[in-house]
């Protein structure tokens, strides 16, 4: 079955389902409401989704787990069967595609060829640079190759996940296949980096529906990170941050403050020096994140978060993050100053807590006196 | 004169995947498995700090995500003979159920169908006559002709539009699809459904490890202490949320999967006599109704099967130097002069690649072709995996497995030879997905019960500081992953990780020859299948996807020395 070359848009598509002008602004309220936008922004999402036609989608996987494919099947609003059938056009991935080998190859060329400047390409996982790219090689060619071809063509390009933003887990000393994140192999190319390990299902999501709603790039930070979902750390956002400014903390797993579900800090949560939205957003529909199950952040989303000296080591600032531009160097300066001020803050808390424990004690003998 | 194909990408896999099959004939003569990603996270892992290693290792893989760190904490707990509490193994056993049966039921509906369901024959289906046998194989509620009617234009629309997406170049109207049209339209109606319910089922993770993919484990239990007076902790509205969760899994096996891959199996019996293979089968068991430690309790029963002698269950030592090896005859590695297999404890690696150099139309398979080690037990190449874990039970001779094969090949009116194939491999999968469902739900009980009897411990932090370990330790820990018999296997010294080595399921199956030329699963599996159009090789993809693979997992690195690996010069 051939592609036409014509395409029909949501609004288009949704008419010929049987569903009314009414349900489509419904959807369309949803989305807007979804994204944060006031009312206004409502006929804004309508008038996008009724004149764009679905954006065919090549989603390349490199060196990388599938994590980030995983995350992406389980964002909840939008949910992906919706996605795939009614919102983009997901016409090269290795994960879920109909086709192998030749006939895969074929559907990347043919997106590639009638889409040319109108397709968004989505690469998980690094490049092995080391040994002229041999470490991944897919139909034959090698995974730098296909890369640099297939983004000249491209309108945006996501980079998904750690390993496509800073290299991840292979990229960790001695990174012994040379492994690379994206923006570094395509210079002058924006990439919108949204780092994670893997990230959020609906931060993918939200991500992609950004682009097919605007037909723009999310606004992104100074290391290419979406700022609606990286733009607060962790620690800010994290609901357990009362009894880290009270000098509450676990001491170690499992123990009766573990059980009160006290700050993690001193068990080496690095929520304060994590930019990322699982304070809010949550894993999973807002089920539960990795803090409110009891184990610390350990920074999956920061540049060079495995070398950053152990996960159960009270939070240090990262080594590699932000070494790249003069804007960079700002942020690195600042995670140093926080790095100093987290401990300042903990000594701080803990003097507190001991007043704290005083005064309690002190007034639990009044009362007993009252008694 | 035999014509060599080639897929690649092999898709709907984890990873990446070549085949090159030789075919003659109309069938297969000769076939080249090759894995050509490689990351190097065991040379990674060197030098670090052992508590660490299960986030290393569980970004081994996404897909089969928590069964490396669960491997990786129990290598460590072996090591350092650490003790964990029964309700830190009950979550354990609980997460990796879930795991199981979300895994199976993505790699039926996500990854399996599409080889044997013709998308677009289901718009030709009636929709009534649909309604009629899905109604008849099962009590799921979603059945109304309108049901498959409004799915049907729903699809119609979208093939309409001209834009197939992840459909597109699929084998449609293939000779070797044979689905009526109804049955394509129901088992498309439960590949949606199937993806809208996997992102329930994994909920259980992210309730005791805090997300999903990629869960956090911890050394010693569980990190999600039970604090019944506490909002933060596993209290008794998380517990019946877990609950209902497993309920709901449950359901959707028995109401769902199964049905149709009973509805399914019987247009294909002809594949319950093609893709056999090795007829060598590993398990090492788990998932313990007393612990990780008691392995006579496990519910999935250790051992091997050789040469489909189901009379014999032979006992594996996974400690046993002379037992399991691996082997680089015809794999992009280096060994020192004088090793042939190696243990994993000595496990020893550096990679070289010698492959031609890219862009390349045919890998030379006369010489090393694939980034997998070849690993073997006691010299035979062996199968892992759920039709291995299906059939060391049944020849263990537990009533649970008899009940479910026995009854499954009376309803398909096979023999017992039957399972022996591709068709087989595939119906082992739903046959423990059954069984599974029902064991998770008894580890919630258990777990519930502990709780009531005062029991809340979850994590044993005795000997979670370094200074109290010995100098020198070493331990191996195993599961039971989705795709088959995983083993870790560490080596610890002053604290750090001195040697670290995975052997996984994948690399059992889709391993190269060895050096005597021996065949692992999938080049043995592959031998004598029928190609209908060589241009469209979906029987390859067939007995490949029965074994549901995942190459992230299989490859990997690891070297002795801890040094740089040189550039290498290539051909």
């Amino acid at each position: 079955m051939s592609l036409r070359p014509t395409r029909a848009s949501y609004y288009e598509e949704l008419r010929q389902r049987g569903y009314s002008r009414r349900d489509f602004l419904k959807f369309c309220a949803t989305v807007a409401a979804y994204l944060g936008l006031e009312a206004s922004g409502v006929s804004q999402v309508a008038h996008a989704l009724e004149t764009k036609p679905r954006i065919p989608v090549i989603w390349l996987h490199f060196q990388e787990c599938t994590c980030c494919s995983e995350s992406f099947i389980r964002s909840s609003h939008p949910i992906v069967a919706d996605i795939l059938l009614d919102k983009l056009s997901l016409d090269y991935t290795e994960t879920l595609m109909a086709a192998s080998g030749h006939q895969a190859e074929k559907c990347m060329r043919d997106t590639m060829e009638k889409y040319k400047g109108e397709y968004v390409l989505c690469i998980e996982g690094s490049v092995p640079t080391e040994a002229d790219g041999v470490y991944c090689m897919i139909g034959g060619r090698t995974s730098l190759d296909i890369l640099k071809e297939v983004a000249a063509g491209a309108k945006a390009v996501i980079a998904w996940g750690s390993c496509a933003s800073n290299g991840c887990v292979q990229s960790a000393k001695p990174n012994p296949t040379g492994a690379t994140p994206i923006h570094k192999l395509l210079g002058g190319t924006t990439v919108i980096k949204v780092p994670g390990c893997p990230p959020i299902g609906e931060v993918m999501a939200g991500v992609l529906v950004h682009i097919i709603t605007f037909g723009t790039i999310p606004e992104l930070d100074g290391i290419g990170r979406p700022k609606a979902f990286y733009s607060k750390r962790v620690h800010d956002t994290c609901y357990r941050r009362p009894f880290y400014d009270a000098g509450l903390f676990v001491e170690r797993f499992d123990d009766e403050n573990a059980q009160k579900g006290y700050c993690l800090y001193k068990v080496g949560c690095k929520g304060p020096l994590t930019y990322n939205a699982c304070g809010v957003t949550k894993w999973n529909n807002g089920t539960s994140f990795p803090i409110q199950s009891g184990h610390g952040c350990f920074g999956c989303s920061e540049e060079g978060y495995w070398d950053a000296g152990g996960l159960y080591l009270r939070a240090q600032p990262f080594p590699g993050f932000g070494i790249e531009s003069d804007a960079d160097k700002i942020g690195t300066a600042a995670a140093i100053a926080t790095g100093v001020g987290i401990a300042a803050h903990a000594v701080m808390t803990n003097i507190r807590k001991s007043r704290l424990i005083k005064n309690l004690v002190e007034e639990g003998k009044e009362a007993e006196k009252e008694l | 004169m035999s014509q060599r194909i080639v897929v690649d990408p092999i898709t709907r896999i984890e990873g990446h995947l070549r085949v090159e099959a030789d075919i003659q004939n109309g069938k297969i003569t000769d076939a080249f498995s090759s894995g050509t990603m490689v990351r190097g996270i065991e040379k990674i892992l060197r030098g670090r700090d052992p508590r660490d290693a299960w986030a290393f290792v569980g970004r081994v893989c996404g897909v089969c995500t928590t069964v490396h760190s669960l491997a990786s904490v129990r290598a460590v707990e072996d090591a350092l003979d650490i003790v964990i509490p029964p309700n830190a193994e009950l979550v354990r056993n609980i997460m990796f159920g879930t795991q199981y049966i979300h895994d199976h039921v993505v790699h039926f509906y996500h990854l399996h169908a599409l080889d044997w369901v013709d998308v677009v024959s289901a718009l030709k289906a009636d929709p009534k006559k649909a309604s009629e046998i899905a109604q008849s194989i099962s009590n799921w509620p979603k059945s109304s002709p309108g049901y498959f009617s409004d799915l049907q234009k729903r699809l119609g629309s979208f093939v309409e539009s001209g834009q197939l997406g992840i459909f597109a170049n699929g084998y449609w109207g293939h000779p070797a699809y044979k689905l009526p049209p109804e049955v394509n339209l129901i088992a498309v109606a439960h590949y949606l459904e199937a993806l809208e319910w996997q992102k329930e089922i994994v909920k259980v993770h992210t309730i005791f490890g805090g997300k999903n993919p990629h869960p956090n484990y911890l050394v010693g239990g569980m990190a999600c202490s039970i604090g019944l007076d506490d909002v933060s902790a596993i209290n008794a509205e998380r517990l019946a949320y877990v609950g209902q969760l497993l309920e709901d899994a449950k359901e959707f096996v028995n109401q769902v999967y199964i049905p149709d891959l009973l509805a399914i199996a019987p247009y294909y019996l002809d594949w319950g006599g093609i893709g056999g293979g090795l007829g060598n089968y590993l398990v090492y068991g788990d998932l313990g109704a007393n612990g990780y430690r008691d392995p006579s309790a496990y519910k999935f029963p250790a051992g091997a099967i050789l040469n489909k002698d189901l009379s014999k269950v032979h006992e594996v030592d996974m400690r046993a130097d002379a037992e399991i090896q691996e082997f680089i005859d015809n794999s992009w590695y280096e060994y020192p002069a004088d090793a042939k297999g190696l243990h994993p404890w000595k496990g020893e690696t550096d990679i070289k690649y010698t492959g031609p150099k890219p862009p390349f139309e045919h890998l030379d398979t006369k010489q090393k072709y694939s980034y997998l080690k070849t690993p073997r037990w006691k010299g035979n190449a062996m199968e892992v995996g759920p039709l291995a874990r299906v059939l060391v039970g049944y020849a263990s001779g537990r009533e649970d497995f008899k009940a479910v094969v026995d009854s499954t090949l009376q309803k398909l009116n096979v023999p017992a030879a039957a399972l022996f194939s591709t068709l087989g491999r595939t119906a082992a999968r739903g046959l423990e997905s059954i069984l599974v469902a029902d064991w998770t739900l008894e580890f919630y009980n258990q777990l519930i019960s502990n709780i009531r009897n005062g029991d809340t411990r979850m994590a044993n932090m005795d000997k979670f500081d370094p200074a109290k370990w010995p100098a020198k330790a070493q331990g191996v820990g195993h599961t039971e992953a989705p795709r088959g018999a995983l083993g870790h296997w560490i080596v610890i010294e002053d604290q750090k990780i001195a040697n670290y080595q995975l052997v996984v399921p994948t690399t059992w199956n889709a391993s190269p020859r060895d050096g005597e030329g021996k065949q692992s699963a999938y080049e043995s599996a592959l031998m004598n299948t029928p190609v209908a159009k060589d241009q469209e090789p979906l029987e390859i993809l067939r007995t490949i996807h029965s074994f549901d693979p995942c190459l992230a997992c299989a490859v990997h690195l690891y070297d002795e020395e801890g040094k740089q690996v040189s550039r290498v010069k290539v051909l």
